[in-house]
């Protein structure tokens, strides 16, 4: 299968990201151009982490404008499994594909290092090689993922089952912890940690990998599917 | 646009000397051109010969820095050094100060230094891969300290965390030394084809010439000059630069992109003195000129004189040389990342920097006498130091072990560091194999088998103590940290922090640290490929401790032996390697007893140094190393806590009887704790009896408490879980007090 990885001005993790899917999976991973305006023929897209547009404005409000983002939306409508990393994940909050926003830290400080994360919803084409209630080990850094929505949205998220993950101890004031959170159709995910940073022993967790592979998984199957 | 300045004016009312010029060298300037130089001259030759520039004081010392041998692909004298690991990879690396404008603007002033060490890196041709720091603040119970340091760390963080390198290794010392001027020290390291280095010449005549990058502003004008002076009075926040990461962050990817072409001939940053000192420079290397066309650099305003275009420090600029019919690659490249991009000069053979205006000359200027011909000082240097430790009375030492050794393992200079590293991106790029909180950072070589080794350290007190011993040590010690981490040093870059250069003390250790460092990098064989000059560190007659600091790096040519620095487990072996040598010269423990530093620098032999070392990476190399840890600041009492709070792994160790309170907490150098799998004991001890090292086993890991004991009398013992918690509680806790700008 094939991947792309969408490299805003400013986007750091995308040759991470892109590693990792390689590592992880063997499959091919494409470092997309936000100028180009066509995902077609790809079976999963990521937005990596970084600074797009130096998080000017807000974080992820203007990269949200960039012209691959139309064809995200397509993909996104199509069912197409769309991970969002970190910066990722703002810009899919700015760009409405999910709820709610990410604010900065609780208590201002960008921090990185290892969290444990508990894996709340793995029926979706991300965790589904994840226990449900596991926990895994995976890094975060960041300044701003603080998450952030109004009553109506986070009960909706809980009755949906739409939170991924949640963290096992709350490194940014996060609402009810979160973590990552999945749209309706579950087919976008959004979050904080970055899985791209746990594949391998000496990166202290390989937790990671198995999202990826979950993906992975969920792609071939459905090709198989389709096949019959 | 004002009027400037008449040449005459300059003279007469001695303009010159607010431009950073002395009389001497004034009249030097009017002698060599023949003539008296205008308001925009007078200008490129106050910045070039500033301190900052020219290393006028320092230069004659330098020259005493071994600075070849087959590792080193770049030595001094470009944008950074480069070193070879093999394999065909050559790493890039610089360490440069940032201290008098993180004094002043701390967020900006550590973010630009950031910034500008960056590009030193990428303008190499190496893609950055880490950052390091060194930092020196006064003591934390001061609220305009914490202002200062919370500043700084996020600033580093800000400009690091977006660009997308990961920090990885540094140190944090806190001492009174440096509450009125702290110490902002920035390394970047980036890898490279060994076979494709580029270098900042103007080559081949009719060559155009580009800038890049930001526009030019108003920011900064003066910033070299304002580094070298000394009046804290007169630095305005207004003068430090402004960085913007994002626009950092594209300028490398697009100029690493254009130097993969192989169409530029010549690139460099426009650092302190911006667009003069990287025209006069990039010209003088190829020993030929340059002429630019002013009206065509892109300006943040309108009407921007000459002189202001030429000294400002507006950040995110280089200065690119491409080859003559490649000009669209420039343009094709930068537009790709919406960069500004402007054809503005050309290379010419006729060794003058020309500057044009309007269809005016402003300057016409040879090259050789801006840059190469700029004076060097043989400043006033006193006959002999005066040790100022040696007159220093010591309290009688209270046998109350167990609170010293708390004492110093809350000591921010010695406590856990967390509080600063979380706030950078560590694992960014993905390849951080061992990050900050160990001996020495290692950073994988993606595609080979290796990793980098990088470490940096430097104690002002042992320098200030001793500045020939001091020098040595610190070059020693941040080798000592790179071979624990399992690599072999390779050489070094360094930034020499000290004093006002007008005063001879400050000369003489000055003289006397560089002395030193050269000794000990000659007898390590880690040559200096490169480095800076920090001098007027000095607020109010008040000098800081002379700090030089030293950025090693090496290679770890096998990944499996790369060396954790805390236990690893119970019932293993622990062992001193080197001589168990106990004076309190320069520790930390008597600073804390008798308030200001004492003694001499500590015991340091640099032919043991050179044996500890050697033997220790034989023993890494044949495998019978767990984990390995220098003896340093706080002395072995701290260094065993270090390794057992790690990994909560206990400790165990008994030293034969005598002088107890060096036992715990000396600091003589050329010491490595080493815990070793049972078993290899006897043949660890064979190898370090071969290579005449000294080497005892002194204890056992294992348990839930680190005891010590000297002989039958003299003991600690106190629970791994109690020492990590005061080791981890001092900087989250200082720094919840308020902060004072």
């Amino acid at each position: 299968m094939k991947w792309a990885v969408i490299v805003f001005p400013g986007s750091n993790c995308d040759e991470d990201a892109a590693n990792a899917i390689v590592r992880v999976t063997g499959d091919s991973a494409v470092l997309v151009w936000h100028q180009q305006t066509s995902l077609e023929g790809y079976d999963a897209i990521v937005l990596p982490g970084g600074f797009s547009y130096g998080d000017y404005l807000r974080s992820g409000a203007i990269a949200r404008f960039a012209p691959i983002m139309t064809a995200v939306h397509e993909q996104a409508q199509r069912g197409v499994p769309i991970l969002g990393i970190c910066n990722g994940f703002q810009v899919l909050t700015e760009a409405g594909l999910l709820p709610g926003g990410l604010l900065r830290n609780a208590d201002l400080h960008f921090h990185c290092k290892m969290v444990e994360l508990e894996v709340l919803n793995n029926r979706t084409p991300f965790t589904s090689a994840y226990q449900l209630g596991e926990i895994i080990r995976v890094p975060i850094a960041h300044g701003e993922g603080r998450y952030h929505a109004d009553e109506e949205t986070l009960t909706g998220l809980k009755e949906g089952d739409a939170v991924a993950f949640q963290y096992v101890e709350n490194p940014n004031g996060s609402a009810m912890g979160i973590a990552g959170i999945v749209n309706e159709r579950g087919n976008v995910l959004g979050m904080m940690p970055h899985p791209e940073r746990a594949v391998a022993e000496f990166m202290q967790s390989e937790d990671g990998a198995r999202l990826f592979q979950s993906v992975h998984d969920y792609v071939l199957a459905k090709e198989v599917s389709h096949a019959h | 646009m004002r009027t400037e300045p008449t040449p005459e004016a300059i003279e007469e009312n001695s303009l010159y000397r607010a431009m950073g010029l002395t009389d001497d060298e004034y009249r030097r300037v009017v002698e060599r051109l023949g003539r008296r130089p205008n308001y925009v001259e007078t200008g490129l030759f106050g910045v070039l010969w500033s301190e900052h520039c020219s290393y006028k004081s320092s230069r004659a010392y330098l020259k005493k820095f071994p600075t070849s041998g087959p590792q080193v692909l770049q030595g001094p004298g470009e944008n950074a050094g480069v070193v070879d690991i093999g394999d065909g990879i050559g790493i890039a690396f610089k360490m440069e100060s940032h201290n008098h404008p993180s004094a002043v603007e701390p967020y900006q002033g550590a973010a630009t230094g950031v910034g500008g060490i960056l590009r030193d890196v990428f303008t190499m041709g190496a893609r950055p891969i880490a950052f390091l720091n060194s930092l020196r603040f006064g003591p934390l119970e001061d609220g305009h300290t914490r202002y200062l340091f919370a500043n700084v760390v996020a600033g580093i963080g800000g400009y690091g965390n977006c660009v997308g390198i990961p920090t990885v290794g540094g140190e944090a010392v806190f001492d009174p030394a440096y509450t009125h001027n702290p110490l902002v020290n920035a390394m970047c390291v980036g890898m490279l084809p060994a076979d494709a280095i580029a270098t900042g010449a103007a080559k081949g005549v009719g060559n155009p010439v580009f800038v890049v990058g930001s526009r030019t502003g108003r920011d900064g004008i003066h910033g070299a000059t304002f580094a070298s002076t000394d009046n804290p009075k007169e630095k305005e926040r207004s003068a430090v630069q402004v960085g913007d990461p994002f626009l950092g962050k594209l300028l490398m990817e697009a100029c690493l992109e254009l130097i993969s072409t192989g169409a530029v001939v010549g690139i460099q940053d426009m650092g302190a003195a911006g667009l003069t000192s990287s025209s006069a420079e990039m010209a003088s290397r190829a020993g030929g000129g340059v002429e630019l066309y002013l009206d065509l650099v892109p300006c943040r305003e309108s009407g921007m004189s000459p002189y202001e275009m030429m000294l400002s420090e507006s950040q995110e600029r280089m200065l690119v040389v491409m080859e003559k019919g490649q000009e669209s690659l420039a343009f094709d490249i930068l537009h790709k990342w919406d960069l500004q991009v402007e054809e503005i000069g050309k290379v010419t053979d006729d060794g003058r920097l020309r500057l044009l205006f309007h269809g005016d000359v402003v300057a016409d200027v040879p090259v050789s006498l801006l840059v190469d011909e700029a004076p060097v000082y043989q400043r006033c240097v006193v006959d002999r130091y005066h040790q100022p430790g040696l007159d220093v009375s010591l309290p009688v030492p209270s046998s109350n072990w167990e609170a010293a050794w708390l004492e110093l393992l809350a000591h921010p200079t010695i406590a856990d560091k967390r509080w600063i590293y979380q706030q950078y991106d560590t694992s960014v790029r993905a390849s951080t194999l061992v990050g900050p909180g160990s001996d020495a950072a290692l950073v994988l070589v993606p595609g080979t088998q290796k990793a980098v080794a990088m470490a940096t350290d430097g104690n002002g007190r042992y320098v200030y103590l001793n500045p020939r011993v001091g020098g040595a040590i610190a070059v020693a010690e941040a080798a000592r940290n790179v071979v624990c981490s399992g690599a072999r040093p390779l050489a070094l870059t360094n930034c020499l922090n000290f004093g006002n250069p007008e005063k001879p003390a400050i000369m003489r250790q000055f003289a006397d640290a560089v002395e030193g460092m050269g000794e000990a990098s000659r007898a390590l064989d880690v040559p200096v490929v490169s480095g800076n000059v920090s001098f007027y560190n000095e607020t109010g007659g008040t000098d800081i401790f002379p700090t030089p600091v030293v950025g090693v790096v090496g290679v770890l040519d096998a990944l499996n032996r790369a060396t954790p620095s805390s236990f690893q487990g119970d019932g293993h072996e622990v062992v001193l390697v080197g001589v168990d040598e106990r004076g309190l010269d320069g520790s930390l423990y008597w600073q804390l007893q008798a308030g200001k530093p004492a003694g001499d620098a500590p015991y340091f032999r640099i032919e043991e140094e050179v044996r500890v070392q050697k033997l220790v990476q034989a023993a890494i190399a044949a495998g019978y190393v767990l984990a390995a840890h220098d003896v340093s600041e706080g002395g072995l009492a701290v260094a065993l806590a270090e390794m057992a709070v790690g990994r909560g792994v206990g400790v165990q160790a008994q030293l034969i009887a005598g002088s107890p309170a060096g036992a715990f907490f000396g600091e003589a150098q050329g010491r490595i704790l080493l815990e070793v799998a049972d078993g290899q004991l006897e043949t660890l001890q064979a190898l370090a009896a071969a290579k005449e090292v000294p080497c005892q086993r002194i204890g056992r890991t294992g348990g839930a408490m680190v005891s010590m004991t000297v002989g039958s009398t003299d003991a600690m013992n106190v629970a791994v879980a109690r020492l990590a918690s005061v080791y981890n509680a001092t900087l989250p806790e200082r720094m919840n007090e308020p902060i004072a700008p």
